[in-house]
Parts: C-alpha cells; sequence; structure tokens
C-alpha cells in the first residue's frame, strides 16, 4: 500500500498531506514569534523608558526591504501561477527573481546590522536592540531557510516536474505558503520595531 | 488544458497584481503616519490595524486562505486563541491594578535588612 | 539471532530488493522500527534518570556521607572523598527532572507507542511523512546525546533545575547552555513528530473510520500532538533568549541592579526574570498533558479489552480530552502564583485551573466506571492499567490544593508539590506505559511476555513507588522545601519528617530491583516467549488484524471499519468481541456508539 493524498486531495477533508502539513508548520511558527513579541509587549511595558524605533533605526532603508519582501510575495505567487499553466520556463523565472530579491533582503540587512556593530551597538547594549537583533536574526534565518528552498527548486528539485508535475506544483504551492508567511511576519515585525 | 482553466489563472493574476498595488500603498501610508508621531498608544492601534489589513491580503489571496478547506481555518483559530492568550495573559500579571504597570523597586542586599 | 525476528517484517521484502543492515535496522523509514527505536531508547533513559535520582535518594537519607560502592566512581570535582557536593546533587536533580520528562517520558508514550500503535490503529500503511518520521528520531537522538554529554564538561551539567529559572541559569556553568542546545534539539524533534501525527491522523484513516470510530488511544495521542505543535515554540524562543543572555550578553531576563556576590554584574539589565517563567510555564503546563494523555489513552484500550465491554462515555471522554487540550493553554501561571501578580489575574489563572480539573476527573471517572459491571481479566497489562486510576487519582487531587492560590502560598516548592507532581508522572504516567508495553509487545515481537515475572514487577513496583512518594506531601505539609541537597537538615521542626528519606531511600533502591524482572522478561521474551497469533487478547481494534509482527504496509489487504472501537459483548453477537474491521453479515454498518451501556 503505498501512502495515499500525497498529491490528491481527501475527499472528506478536501486536503493533500503536505498542505495540512505546512498550514500546521506555519501555526507553530505563529507561536514562535508570537513569543517573541510577547517579550516585547512584556519587556517594554516593564521600561522606565523605551526608545521610539524610528529614534534607533533606519527607516527608509528597511522601508525598501518591506517592498522588496512584497514583490518577492507577489513573485513566488506567480511561479506558483505559472507552473499551473504549464509554463515551466516561466516558472523558473518568477522563481528565480524570488531568490534574487531575497538576497536583497538580507543584503540591505547586512548593511544595517554592520551599521549598527560599527557604532559599538550591540544586542547586549539595551533591551530593545536585544529584541530587535533577535527578532529580525531569527526573521533572517527563516528567510534563508526559504531561500535554500527555492532555490534547490529553480535548480536541481525543477526535474521533478517533467516525471510528476501535479507534484511538483504542490510542492511549490508549499513552499509558496512558506515563503507568504515569512512575508506576513515582516509585515507585522517592521512597523513594531521601527515605528513605535 | 482547457480555456477556462487559463481564464481563472488570469483572474487570480489580475487579483495579485491588485493586492501587491494596494500592499504597497498600505506600506507609504502606516511609514507616512509614524512620521506625524502620534501618541504611542494611538501609533500602536493604527500600526496594527495597518499591518493587520496587509496580513490578510497577503493570507487571503497569496496563501489561498480564502477559500480554504474547513480543517486549516480550524487550526488557525486555535492558534490565534492561543496567540492571543499568550501576547496578552503574561502583561496582565504585571498590572497590579486595572491597567496600572508596578514599576518594581530594586533593592540592594544592605537596605532590605538581611 | 532470533531477536532480529521482531524486525525482519519491516525488511521490505516486498520491494523485490534486500536493503542492507543499516537501512532495516538504524535509517529505517518504517513507523514501527521508529516507533521500537523512540522506545527503547526511552527506556534507556528512564533508566539512566532514574540512577541519578537513586544517588540523590543517598544524600537525602545520609547527608555528607560518603556513598558505598559507587563513590570513587562519580570523580572528585563531583563527589570528593566519595560525599557528593551540592553542586553535584544540583546538578542531579536538573538532570532527572530534565531527562525524565524530555528525553524518557514522551519520547515512550508519543514517539514509541504513538509511532507503533496509530498507524496500525487507524488501519494506514505507514505515518503520512515517513523521512520526517525518521528525521525526527534522529534529532531527538542527538538531543539526547547532548544532553548526556553535558555531565562531562567543566562545571558538569545544567544545574538551575529542569525549570532553568533566570537568573541564576543565566550565570550558571557551561552545562546550562548545552542543555538550551539540547532543547533545541529536542524541540525540533517534536515539532516534526507533532506535525506527522496530526496529518496521518487527519488523512490517513481507512474507509469507514470516521472520527467517533477512532479508538481513545488515537484522540488523546491527536491532543498530545496539538499540544506539542503549539505550546512547544514559545520555549524555544525563550531558549534563543536564554542562550543570547548567556552567550551575547543581552538582557532578555536579567534585572536592573542585580547584585550576585556582592557585586554588580555586568549587564544593560531592564530584562524581567519573569519573562523566562512565562514562556518556560506555558510550554511546561500544556506539556504535563502530553505526559498524561497518552498513558490515558493506553488506559482505556487496556481496560475496554480487559473488561470485556465498552469503555463507559466514550464520547464524554473524546470531548473532555479535546476540552483539557484547550484549557491547558491558559492555566500556566499557577506555577507562578508566588511571583507577585496581582489577585485579579492571579483569581483568573486559579479559575481556568479549577476548570480543567473538571475534564480530567471526567476521563478518570469513566475509566473507574468503565470497570462496573465487568468481566476482568487480571493480566500484567491489566494490573498496571487499574493501578494507574487511585494513583492518577491521587496525583491530580493533590493538585487541587496547589492550583488554589492560597494553599499554594503554603505548599508552592515544597516536598508536596514533588509528591504531586510523581504521583501522577511515576506511578501514574509510567505505570501506564508499562501496561502498554506488556500489552502491545506480541504485536512488535510476535511473542508474549511471562506474566509471572510481570506479576513480580507490578506489586514490586507499586508498593515501592507509594513507599516513596506518601511520605512526601506530609514532609512538604510541614514545610520541607524542595531542591535542598541535604534534605532540608535545618528545618528542625520537621526532623522526624526528614528522617523518613531513610525509608524512602530504601524504597527507591527496591524499586530499582524490581524493574530488573522487567529488563529479563523483556528481552528473554523477544528470544523465547511464547509465540503470539495475530490478536491474543481478542482485542477489536485495527492493529490486532494485522500479522504479529506486521509486515512493511502493515495490512495485508486494505481496512475497512465498519464499527466502533469497543464493540465487546455485544448482546446477541456469537463472540464475545467484534472487531472493528469484521463486516456486518449483513444489513447496514453497526453505527458508532453513543451512548453508555
Amino acid at each position: 500500500m503505498d501512502i495515499p493524498y500525497v498529491v490528491d486531495a481527501r475527499p472528506d477533508t478536501g486536503l493533500n498531506n503536505a498542505k495540512l502539513a505546512i498550514w500546521l508548520f506555519l501555526a507553530s511558527e505563529v507561536m514562535l514569534f508570537g513569543a517573541l513579541f510577547s517579550s516585547y509587549v512584556l519587556l517594554r511595558v516593564a521600561a522606565p523608558v523605551w526608545p521610539h524605533g524610528y529614534d534607533v533605526l533606519n527607516v527608509p532603508v528597511a522601508t525598501f526591504n518591506t517592498l522588496v519582501l512584497i514583490t518577492s510575495s507577489v513573485t513566488m505567487v506567480m511561479s506558483f501561477a505559472s507552473l499551473k499553466m504549464n509554463d515551466l520556463a516561466t516558472f523558473k523565472s518568477y522563481i528565480g527573481i524570488t531568490v534574487i530579491l531575497g538576497f536583497v533582503f538580507l543584503g540591505v540587512k547586512a548593511y544595517e546590522y554592520s551599521e549598527k556593530f560599527s557604532h559599538e551597538l550591540y544586542p547586549s547594549e539595551n533591551t530593545f536592540l536585544a529584541i530587535y537583533f533577535t527578532l529580525t536574526g531569527l526573521h533572517m534565518l527563516h528567510v534563508i531557510g526559504g531561500m535554500i528552498v527555492n532555490s534547490y527548486y529553480w535548480g536541481p528539485g525543477s526535474k521533478l516536474w517533467h516525471t510528476a508535475p501535479a507534484q511538483f506544483t504542490n510542492r511549490i504551492e508549499v513552499a509558496g505558503l512558506y515563503w507568504h508567511f515569512v512575508d506576513l511576519v515582516w509585515i507585522f515585525l517592521f512597523p513594531v520595531l521601527y515605528l513605535l | 488544458m482547457t480555456a477556462s482553466h487559463a481564464d481563472d489563472v488570469e483572474k487570480h493574476t489580475k487579483t495579485y497584481v491588485n493586492v501587491f498595488l494596494t500592499l504597497l500603498v498600505l506600506t507609504v501610508v502606516t511609514v507616512g503616519i509614524s512620521y506625524v508621531h502620534l501618541a504611542v498608544p494611538l501609533a500602536i492601534t493604527v500600526a496594527l490595524i495597518v499591518a493587520l489589513v496587509k496580513g490578510s491580503l497577503v493570507a487571503s489571496f497569496f496563501m489561498h486562505l480564502a477559500g480554504e478547506q474547513k480543517a486549516i481555518f480550524a487550526a488557525l483559530l486555535l492558534t490565534a486563541i492561543f496567540f492571543a492568550a499568550l501576547l496578552l495573559l503574561p502583561v496582565l500579571t504585571y498590572m497590579g491594578g486595572i491597567g496600572t504597570p508596578q514599576h518594581t523597586e530594586v533593592v540592594s542586599g544592605a537596605e532590605s535588612g538581611h | 539471532m532470533e531477536h532480529a525476528a521482531i524486525l525482519d517484517h519491516a525488511a521490505p521484502h516486498a520491494h523485490g530488493h534486500e536493503q542492507s543492515f543499516w537501512r532495516t535496522y538504524v535509517f529505517s523509514l518504517d513507523h514501527k522500527v521508529i516507533g521500537i527505536q523512540y522506545a527503547i531508547t526511552g527506556l534507556l533513559f528512564l533508566l539512566f534518570g532514574f540512577t541519578l535520582m537513586m544517588i540523590m535518594r543517598w544524600q537525602l537519607a545520609y547527608p555528607g556521607q560518603p556513598i558505598p560502592v559507587i563513590g570513587g566512581w562519580l570523580g572528585t570535582a563531583n563527589a570528593p572523598g566519595g560525599i557528593i557536593l551540592p553542586e553535584f546533587y544540583n546538578q542531579l536533580g536538573a538532570m532527572h527532572g530534565t531527562i525524565m520528562v524530555f528525553l524518557g517520558v514522551v519520547p515512550l508514550a508519543v514517539g514509541g507507542f504513538g509511532n507503533f500503535v496509530v498507524p496500525l490503529q487507524i488501519g494506514a500503511p505507514d505515518m503520512a511523512f515517513p523521512k520526517l518520521n525518521m528525521a525526527s528520531y534522529w534529532v531527538y537522538f542527538l538531543g539526547g546525546v547532548t544532553m548526556f554529554a553535558s555531565f562531562f564538561v567543566p562545571g558538569g551539567a545544567a544545574n538551575s533545575g529542569w525549570t532553568s529559572y533566570a537568573p541564576l541559569s543565566v550565570i550558571a556553568t557551561m552545562g546550562q547552555t548545552i542543555w538550551l542546545f539540547g532543547m533545541v534539539f529536542l524541540i525540533t524533534s517534536s515539532l516534526l513528530g507533532s506535525i506527522n501525527f496530526i496529518v496521518t491522523i487527519v488523512q490517513l484513516r481507512a474507509k469507514g473510520l470516521t472520527f467517533m470510530r477512532l479508538p481513545f488511544f488515537v484522540h488523546a495521542q491527536l491532543v498530545t500532538a496539538f499540544l506539542l505543535l503549539l505550546a512547544f515554540p514559545p520555549l524555544e524562543a525563550a531558549g534563543v533568549m536564554q542562550l543570547m543572555d548567556r552567550l551575547a550578553g543581552t538582557s532578555f531576563f536579567m534585572p536592573s541592579g542585580l547584585i550576585i556576590s556582592g557585586q554588580p554584574i555586568d549587564f544593560s539589565g531592564g530584562g524581567s526574570p519573569l519573562l523566562w517563567q512565562h514562556l518556560f510555564w506555558f510550554l511546561a503546563h500544556p506539556e504535563v498533558y502530553v505526559l498524561i494523555l497518552p498513558a490515558m489513552g493506553i488506559v482505556a484500550e487496556i481496560l475496554a479489552n480487559n473488561t470485556r465491554k465498552p469503555l463507559w462515555g466514550y464520547r464524554v471522554m473524546v470531548l473532555s480530552a479535546i476540552f483539557l487540550g484547550f484549557m491547558s493553554f491558559i492555566v500556566w501561571a499557577h506555577h507562578m502564583f508566588m511571583t507577585g501578580m496581582g489577585t485579579t489575574i492571579s483569581a483568573f489563572f486559579q479559575t481556568t485551573t479549577m476548570i480543567i480539573s473538571i475534564p480530567s476527573v471526567i476521563i478518570l471517572s469513566a475509566l473507574f466506571l468503565s470497570l462496573y459491571g465487568a468481566s476482568i481479566r487480571f493480566n500484567t497489562p491489566m494490573l498496571f492499567a487499574i493501578s494507574f486510576l487511585p494513583m492518577f487519582g491521587i496525583g491530580g487531587l493533590t493538585g487541587l490544593p496547589l492550583g488554589l492560590a492560597p494553599s499554594d502560598i503554603h505548599l508552592h516548592d515544597t516536598y508536596y508539590v514533588i509528591g504531586h507532581f510523581h504521583y501522577v508522572v511515576a506511578p501514574g504516567t509510567i505505570f501506564a506505559l508499562f501496561a502498554g508495553i506488556y500489552y502491545w509487545f506480541p504485536k512488535a515481537t510476535g511473542r508474549m511476555m511471562n506474566e509471572t515475572l510481570g506479576k513480580i514487577h507490578f506489586w514490586g513496583s507499586i508498593v515501592f513507588m507509594n513507599l516513596i512518594f506518601m511520605p512526601m506531601f506530609a514532609q512538604g505539609l510541614v514545610g520541607i522545601n524542595r531542591r535542598l541537597w541535604d534534605g532540608g537538615m535545618q528545618y528542625a521542626h520537621a526532623a522526624p519528617y526528614q528522617g523518613l528519606n531513610v525509608m524512602q531511600g530504601y524504597a527507591a533502591w527496591a524499586m530499582f530491583l524490581f524493574q530488573i524482572p522487567f529488563i529479563i522478561n523483556f528481552f528473554m521474551s523477544i528470544r523465547s516467549g511464547k509465540p503470539a497469533s495475530k490478536n491474543p487478547w481478542d482485542a477489536t481494534t485495527l492493529e490486532w488484524t494485522a500479522p504479529s509482527p506486521p509486515p512493511h504496509g502493515n495490512f495485508t489487504s486494505v481496512p475497512e471499519v465498519f464499527r466502533g472501537p469497543y464493540e465487546y459483548s455485544v448482546p446477541g453477537a456469537a463472540t464475545d468481541f467484534l472487531p472493528q474491521a469484521q463486516p456486518d453479515s449483513g444489513g447496514a454498518p453497526t453505527p458508532a456508539p453513543t451512548a453508555a451501556h
């Protein structure tokens, strides 16, 4: 007996296994980042003084980064749409752009971090910086993880399209859900850390 | 591949572009508002509302949550409840009265009378 | 070697090719092999954690006296002259808790029993994601090695309690950093596993197996998986933050103005030790339901089978398990009543804690009521399963004064707490796990375990468990604090209660001796136990329709389910049990059981 519902949906739940799995994983990620947001709330409420994000961090640069990530989300969903249109070449273009935008995001963050470090502003300096570096650092690790997966599917992983196109499309859908979530976290991270 | 399937995907693509443009606008809005330097509670409220709208757009249209199966919604609803608990309850333990944070004094060993 | 027969059937001969030894027994994708790996590793860690406690018991019984025989083996850093140092005692304490909970009970209960039994009970060929399953075992293994290795670094293992409270844990020795990395591995393993369980149970149920026809064991594992999925991540975040505090000098948990040994410490301050407590207990409270739910599931299966009647109140039990899981997320600060929170929020947590006792009581009562009017077979699994009921009852009832803030003032951090939670986990969960081993051993190995050795194991264990833990309630009520290296010698008024430690020490060492028949039985029966049929217990659930042990892919034909899980002693039936997979002789399938009989 093979494992059923790898690609086809189970009739009563309407889901295939991977889709349910990724949503459950994303639920756990909500709790992970939720704990850090909760820490932010507690630390800020308990602090006698707390800086405004815009006084410490570079808002224009981070705004640019926000737009980069949102754009990468669009290109990701377009790559999935391309596969639905049976267009592997366009899929590769879109997912390639997604990866490149990921690199741009990382580059900008690297610039931001080095700016802070060059002024001796390390996580140990105060709790605002501690939570800033931890939240954005963890987010960055998630971006890197997504980029690795997306690069794999742009490259050697795309071979699966030729033998099992439905399964490959399903995997891109799943990878896309993860990538959109990474964007979603940033959509909350950005105002909380930079604008308040 | 039928023509209607291609139409479907094209309709989706239009939606993606519209959502993208909306997200761009909302990003500019939220950054713009931050320059107004509202009082902190108001600033937080506005920023979170805008973020919620943006997040809902990403979730509903890019992640296809609109029209997703019940099981997914159920899992996410459960998560949302626990997320809210995690966000709200700890800080409530810091508030002796309703809404008044307690600032604990730090006392060194000598003063506390050991 | 005959023991290889257990796993022979897991080898994919059906694929027409032999896999290497490594692929078959070590890096297997088969849920049965992975389940056995989890179970054996978990049992070994249980034994190791128990050994740590037996060393502690000497110190408690005879504070400051050199340990006979093994004193020299502990090393001069830990026990010069064979006398346990306070620092070493603290390591033993912290690691005993960590190992028992995270490396012993949960891997056995969820990784072991869950992995082996769930796919079989739902009629699936394997878990939904076999590769993920294998990965989750090896990451757990890595976490276990990490935790074990921490004993051998300078300063020894973690010594700030399994709860690792800041700021002590932040300034503790290197072992604490290793503990944090170990926890990251274990949490990752748990996450991968919980996703697998939920998807498997939701998606891979056989035809006809609706949710309300699932064995209660599967419901319990499903709720447990949700607890692990959603409650662990905050501890992962907290672990990262504590690592940042220890390694990057941040002050997430370090308050301003902290003075240690007369010196102000070199941290920026502004952090909160309570933040650690909130994030830790957000996980650790649901964790205790992770410890108990699979056990309740196992007991339910064994009770139904050995009473030859349906479970009383199956539907109510299922709803209670779900409600219990939900409530478990909003009670955690009852571990923090003494941290200075306001009375309003304290009342909130007290209320939710009282509410959560209701589903626990319902489940326990339903299990008790399942015995009424039963035709009981007192085999070894049943003895352990029945004993679970009063033991868990004692554990649960003694939790009530802890969950009520006023009485908790007196009892917090005393031996009363230790008595309470050990009753739930030790003669509670662990007895249920023993019951499960005796019950499912024939399915896993094709052989029965020896009944005489089993009964010796049972009687010795239950007597000595109670002798170890019952005195703790008195010790706590009289005020003896927990985690004291000398067992509370400074409490002059409590000297007679502290003296009970001598008896408790001997009870612990006797308890160990009575595990030897179990260990012998386990390995001996693999080789020469009485051969078992497909269904030696005359049970109704699906795992008993597969061969013992089941082959790769589990079922020789696609299973279909026609009735509920506990159709025992159905009036008018030819046999006293109707297997779930047995078709009706004619007419519509039997609907799932709704009311109690």
